[in-house]
């Protein structure tokens, strides 16, 4: 199996380094035919490393690849832990990363980039696996930078864009700043367990769990919450959530088919992952626990509002996306770990699916992204049409649909959620996750009803070309949507009320909202006519009907709704100003502070005054005492002779 | 191992060097000899990097002992010897030497115009002097090399710099002499006490305590300088702006390290006890380096000076790493985790030697075409210099501590250790995380990206192959070390941790 | 009958002495004069050397005396010597006029 696992992260790799260092000399399809195949072997081994542990009776492997520094007793090492959660990542990543493989083809075909981006995509499906087959923080802390990196690279891939360079540069920064937290929680570990393996650390959980640190004044803090608060804020970053979203909606910048791969199916879930990875740990530490439901439910509902006003159809996904994010993040809180790795695995794939239809109406409009400008492409587009109607249904959470169970689940977990010492959280949490439901049905159809429906508005020149994207685009369209719409009624059971995930997500038995509605669980038929009898569904239809009159029946209400509310309307444009707070006070304060200490303190304070001070003072003596320099001979005689009858005095009289 | 390795490293370049003087001044036209200056320096410097190969391979890792000694009586009256030796804490370094000085020469290649086999005359006669400082265990040798280094420096920067080389080297000479002055004073006073200059002795050597935070903070003049630790620091970026491109790798990549070797060869051994009790000074002037430098260095407008305010922020990690072994035994009462500051800041040395020194030489690329070095004439350069650009891109990314590159091991292991002492100082440590991110690629953003900014950036060309040669081994080297870093991580170990056994002792 | 003793001669080399000084300090003119009194002071020296020697019944004084003697004739050459060049280059041999060594 050793041998399967490193084909898994070295073929993408290698295929990187081919199609980047090679590029020119293997032309554009020899790019994308060398990255396909890297990607593609990486598929098919991690499906039958899949299959090797659910049906071949495989067992969990742990192992070091090579030691990679030791140090005082710390061994720092590159290895892999190859269970079930991380071969769950690993067919998601390298079955959307091959779909996005192929559909590059056709989104980039006239692109000077064209083996660069093939190179980069390769490169990320790397980083992802490292990441996701990690065994250890270290290696754990590599992947989630090295996807930061190709991140960066991917959003400013159009680099001539000033918008693109500014949202990579943006992006990388506000993820350093998760990281930022999240190497001080490695650190953490390392302080407290003294070890970067996985196993180890979840060993010394309990032990961790009873240890206090003292960071301001007296105050003892419990070291499990600060080191999972620490973890969880780069999971904030990477993750995108409040209050470091700020990145995601601006990564859009980058090229569809990444936007569809790393700001929606995988990267951004990295946060998720490794919270749940780390779940021995977070079960140690409710504070921390409420701390995520806090900030996931915030995420989920007012981040679902933002995407109700935008304009551009790839901001729309994006700001669902974040919304999605945070209903993840609000499973993690309340401990449903496994809701939030199936919401994960369905949202990979039905969000990837709605991200390359979106892209292929972008291709269809010629590059035109303002849904102001769309319109009635049902009948040009039918493929793209079925397609995305599938994705947004399974976003919205049609029972049936995959979308359906992940989230009927996490709400479910939600309201049965045993926090006894943060209710205010989980109420919080449950209103915004059902609220959440309405909003997302809302702006999913209203995306839906604007780009399909309704009058033709674009120009008359863009209609006469308006036609079905080629097979490369459609195919993994219609590869995505297979699984958007069935694989919940397979995996439902298994994942959140079997036994899955045992061993790789710990969950405290009196923390387990899972297991108290797995009593109730009697397959996913019934969980669908259980449906019928809950708020989720009635939700999720009324938002489908207030957009189809909205935005189809009286397009004249939402513009007069925005006159009348123009105040919120404003706040929401603004993103809560959470961007502006970004860039006004921490982005120019920093440069204002920087151009202080300069001025002040190197040139003014140490060159001005010390350095150049010290010259000048001795410049100044220097000058006057010249003066005694007269040139005369019988000056210097006549001072020497002074001199002498001083020192003699000296000697006569001491 | 015996043998006169170490004679040999040191000789070859500083005896080569001085041959390549007298292949007289001028440049290629009116001296035909400066033509052979460049091949010969780079056979002779190419030569050194290849005896640091049977030495590297006959090096016993797991030896903590100095190792390939060389001790000859130099001036009996003083009892001063010549005296070599390396351990795991200066062998990395004069691997470093030996790997960078033949790339600033091809670096030097043709960018060179004026007296040119003077100029890689010079070179080598610093590379020589420069290891010998690394290999010397007298003190009296130790800073005879220590000094002498400084000429060679000081006519690279005022013969081949820029407009304001007068005053930049000046200001550099003034500040780094008076700093070894004091260190002179403390040596001389070493050797009253013990009768010898062997630094070994000087390390065994019990020292009152008034007495050794007087030689602690004499040391500390001249190191600090070396280092540049704030508030000395303000040469630094003078002298790299002036200095032609090879004069800035070299000092960004090996001089700066002498400051780094000072400490843990000299301060910390011979006088542990006032390391300790000014180790919260140390730490606090190491953190305000990280955080204060951090934000200096977002502001500037040119290029070399941002690099070099980068390189003050990571010889801070340096610093840090170094100290930090007091409030870890401060506060859990045993060194678990003090050889991980250490080992992080050595490691920190040779990384930030491999990737300043390729910013510096990326620089270099710019301002041979450009002749400017100010950001706001940039920007686009992606357009027309792709491969440049990917270079460029990946030792920014080092230089901002990513994953997969050398930037990132000492500073891991630092915050690691960092942790282990104080929270707080892990996360005042942490924030390069942000700062070095944002000054590196706000830069890079302004010059690499973007649509061509100018008529010059459009007529750019791509790097030639003595470029590509440079910044390609620089690259290997930095990914190599970022993602395999423990042969050499287990080349300074056993020193590393034998520092930790002997520093931890008081001497009182 | 006042005997000349020890006193006198050294008073008498003192005054010497004294008046070289002031020569060398008053005289603002000529650099011959200069040297006048550099050999002036010499002589004075030579005067103590001799009346120690004497006093002390010790040669060596008498010896020393005779290398002064020796080194203040080549010094005159010397100074002669340059003193005709000064005049060359400059046409003057005016002290008040001889600043170059002005900070």
């Amino acid at each position: 199996m050793h041998a399967i696992h490193l084909t898994i992260v070295l073929a993408p790799l290698l295929a990187s380094v081919i199609a980047g260092l090679a590029g020119r000399y293997i032309g554009r399809a020899g790019a994308h035919w060398v990255t396909i195949l890297g990607v593609g072997v990486s598929a098919v081994c991690s499906v039958l490393v899949l299959k090797h542990l659910m049906f071949d009776g495989g067992t969990v492997e742990n192992y070091t690849l090579y030691q990679w520094a030791v140090l005082d007793g710390l061994s720092m090492e590159v290895g892999f832990l190859i269970d079930r959660l991380s071969a769950m990542m690993m067919v998601v990543v390298t079955f959307v990363s091959l779909m996005v493989h192929i559909y590059t083809i056709g989104y980039m075909h006239d692109d000077d980039g064209y083996q660069r981006f093939f190179s980069y995509i390769s490169l990320f499906t790397f980083a992802m696996l490292m990441l996701v087959m990690s065994n250890n923080f270290l290696q754990l802390f590599f992947g989630w930078e090295a996807v930061g990196l190709v991140s960066y690279l991917l959003i400013g891939f159009w680099f001539k864009k000033p918008s693109a360079i500014f949202a990579n540069l943006k992006a990388f920064l506000v993820n350093r700043v998760g990281d930022f937290g999240f190497i001080l929680g490695i650190a953490g570990v390392v302080y407290f367990a003294n070890t970067l393996d996985y196993q180890t650390a979840f060993g010394a959980a309990e032990a961790m769990s009873g240890e206090t640190m003292v960071l301001f004044g007296d105050t003892a803090w419990n070291a499990m919450t600060v080191i999972c608060i620490l973890l969880f804020i780069g999971a904030m970053g990477k993750s995108a959530q409040v209050p470091l979203h700020v990145w995601l909606p601006d990564s859009m910048e980058g090229p569809t088919p990444i936007s569809a791969l790393i700001h929606a199916a995988t990267m951004v879930t990295a946060g998720i992952f490794m919270v749940a990875r780390m779940s021995p740990l977070y079960e140690y530490s409710e504070a921390a626990l409420a701390f995520i439901l806090t900030v996931g439910a915030i995420t989920a509902f007012f981040m679902g509002l933002l995407g109700l006003i935008q304009h551009d159809i790839k901001r729309v996904v994006a700001y669902s996306t974040l919304s999605q994010l945070g209903y993840m993040t609000v499973a993690l809180g309340v401990s449903a770990y496994a809701a939030g790795m199936f919401h994960l695995m369905t949202h990979a794939f039905f969000k990837a699916l709605l991200f390359l239809a979106a892209g292929s109406v972008i291709i269809a409009m010629h590059h035109e992204q303002d849904m102001r400008k769309m319109g009635g492409l049902r009948k040009y587009m039918p493929i793209t049409y079925w397609t995305s109607l599938i994705g947004s249904l399974a976003l919205i959470g049609f029972p049936g649909f995959a979308g359906f169970f992940s989230k009927d689940a996490l709400i479910e977990a939600v309201a049965h959620a045993h926090h006894d010492h943060s209710t205010t959280a989980t109420w919080l949490a449950y209103w915004s996750v059902l609220l959440g439901v309405f909003v997302t049905a809302l702006y999913s159809f209203r995306m839906f009803f604007l780009v399909f429906h309704g009058k033709e508005r674009m120009d008359e020149h863009t209609r006469s070309h308006l036609h079905e994207s080629p097979a490369v685009v459609w195919v993994p369209l219609a590869l995505l949507a297979i699984p958007s719409a069935v694989i919940g009624w397979f995996t439902i059971g298994p994942v959140l009320f079997g036994d899955y995930f045992a061993g790789a997500i710990v969950v405290r038995p009196d923390h387990d909202a899972l297991a108290a509605l797995g009593a109730d669980f009697h397959g996913p038929a019934g969980f669908v006519t259980h449906a019928l009898k809950t708020a989720p569904l009635y939700l999720a239809l009324a938002g489908v009907a207030t957009a189809w009159f909205l935005w189809l029946q009286r397009p004249d209400i939402p513009a007069r709704l925005a006159v009348r509310l123009a105040a919120l309307k404003h706040l929401l444009e603004q993103k809560y100003y959470a961007d502006a707070l970004y860039l006004n006070v921490f982005a120019a304060g920093g440069r204002r502070l920087g151009r202080g200490l300069w001025s002040v303190g190197d040139r003014g304070l140490i060159d001005g005054l010390l350095v150049n001070g010290t010259a000048r003072a001795i410049g100044f003596i220097g000058n006057r005492a010249r003066h005694i320099q007269s040139g005369y001979l019988y000056h210097y005689a006549f001072a020497m002779v002074l001199g002498l009858t001083a020192m003699l005095a000296w000697v006569v009289w001491r | 191992m015996d043998g006169y390795w170490l004679s040999a490293l040191i000789w070859l370049p500083v005896i080569g060097g001085l041959a390549l003087l007298f292949l007289g001044s001028g440049d290629r036209g009116d001296n035909p000899y400066s033509r052979l200056g460049a091949p010969l320096a780079l056979a002779i410097s190419m030569a050194t990097l290849v005896l640091c190969i049977p030495v590297v391979n006959a090096f016993d890792s797991a030896n903590a002992a100095m190792q390939f000694v060389e001790r000859q009586p130099w001036i009996g009256a003083f009892n001063v010897w010549y005296y070599l030796g390396v351990d795991g804490l200066s062998l990395p370094l004069i691997v470093l030497t030996a790997f960078v000085t033949p790339l600033v020469i091809i670096a030097g290649w043709s960018a060179i115009s004026r007296s040119p086999a003077q100029y890689f005359g010079a070179f080598l006669i610093l590379e020589g002097l420069m290891i010998g400082v690394f290999c010397a265990l007298d003190a009296m040798l130790f800073y005879v090399f220590w000094e002498a280094m400084l000429v060679p420096m000081f006519i690279i920067i005022g013969v081949w710099g820029g407009t304001r080389r007068v005053y930049a080297t000046i200001k550099f000479f003034l500040y780094t002499f008076l700093g070894s002055v004091f260190m002179l004073v403390s040596l001389i006073y070493l050797y009253l006490e013990s009768g010898s200059y062997s630094l070994l002795d000087f390390h065994a050597l019990p020292i009152g305590a008034t007495a050794q935070t007087l030689i602690f903070l004499a040391f500390l003049f001249a190191f600090a300088v070396k280092v540049p630790m704030w508030p000395v620091h303000t040469w630094l970026p003078d002298a790299h702006v002036e200095a032609p491109t090879g004069g800035s790798v070299i000092l960004a990549a090996i001089m700066l390290k002498m400051g780094g070797y000072g400490f843990v060869r000299l301060s910390l051994p011979i006088a542990p006890d006032a390391s300790q009790s000014l180790a919260g000074m140390m730490i606090a002037l190491s953190l305000i380096a990280v955080v204060y430098i951090g934000f200096v260095a977002l502001v500037q407008k040119d290029m070399k000076k941002l690099i070099a305010y980068s390189s003050i922020a990571h010889m801070g990690f340096v610093t840090l790493g170094f100290f930090l072994l007091w409030p870890i035994l401060a506060h859990s009462g045993s060194t678990n985790g003090a050889a991980l500051g250490i080992g992080g800041g050595m490691v920190q040395m040779v990384s930030h030697g491999l990737v300043s020194g390729a910013m510096f030489f990326c620089v270099g690329v710019m301002y041979d075409r450009m002749h400017s070095r100010e950001i706001a004439d940039y920007g686009g350069v992606a357009n027309t210099m792709p491969h440049f650009a990917a270079f460029m891109v990946l030792f920014a990314m080092a230089n901002a501590g990513l994953p997969g590159t050398s930037g990132f091991v000492g500073e891991f292991m630092v915050i690691l250790s960092a942790f282990k002492a104080n929270f707080w100082y892990a996360f005042l440590a942490a924030t390069t995380l942000i700062l070095g991110a944002a000054y590196t690629l706000w830069m890079v953003k302004r010059v690499i990206f973007g649509d061509v900014a100018n008529e010059q950036v459009g007529e750019l060309t791509d790097l030639n192959g003595r470029e590509y040669f440079v910044l390609g081994v620089l690259a290997v080297a930095v990914l190599l070390v970022g993602v395999w870093p423990d042969p050499l991580v287990d080349m300074m170990a056993a020193s590393v941790e034998q520092l930790v056994t002997q520093v931890s002792q008081s001497k009182l | 009958m006042m005997s000349i003793g020890l006193g006198h001669y050294l008073t008498l080399a003192a005054v010497l002495f004294a008046i070289s000084i002031a020569g060398i300090f008053i005289n603002r003119k000529n650099v011959i004069v200069l040297l006048m009194c550099i050999e002036l002071m010499l002589l004075s020296v030579n005067y103590n050397f001799v009346a120690f020697s004497r006093y002390l019944d010790d040669l060596t004084g008498q010896v020393f005396v005779f290398f002064i003697l020796t080194v203040a004739a080549a010094e005159a050459a010397i100074g002669l010597a340059i003193l005709v060049v000064l005049f060359r280059n400059r046409r003057s041999i005016n002290v008040q006029e001889l600043d170059a060594m002005k900070g």
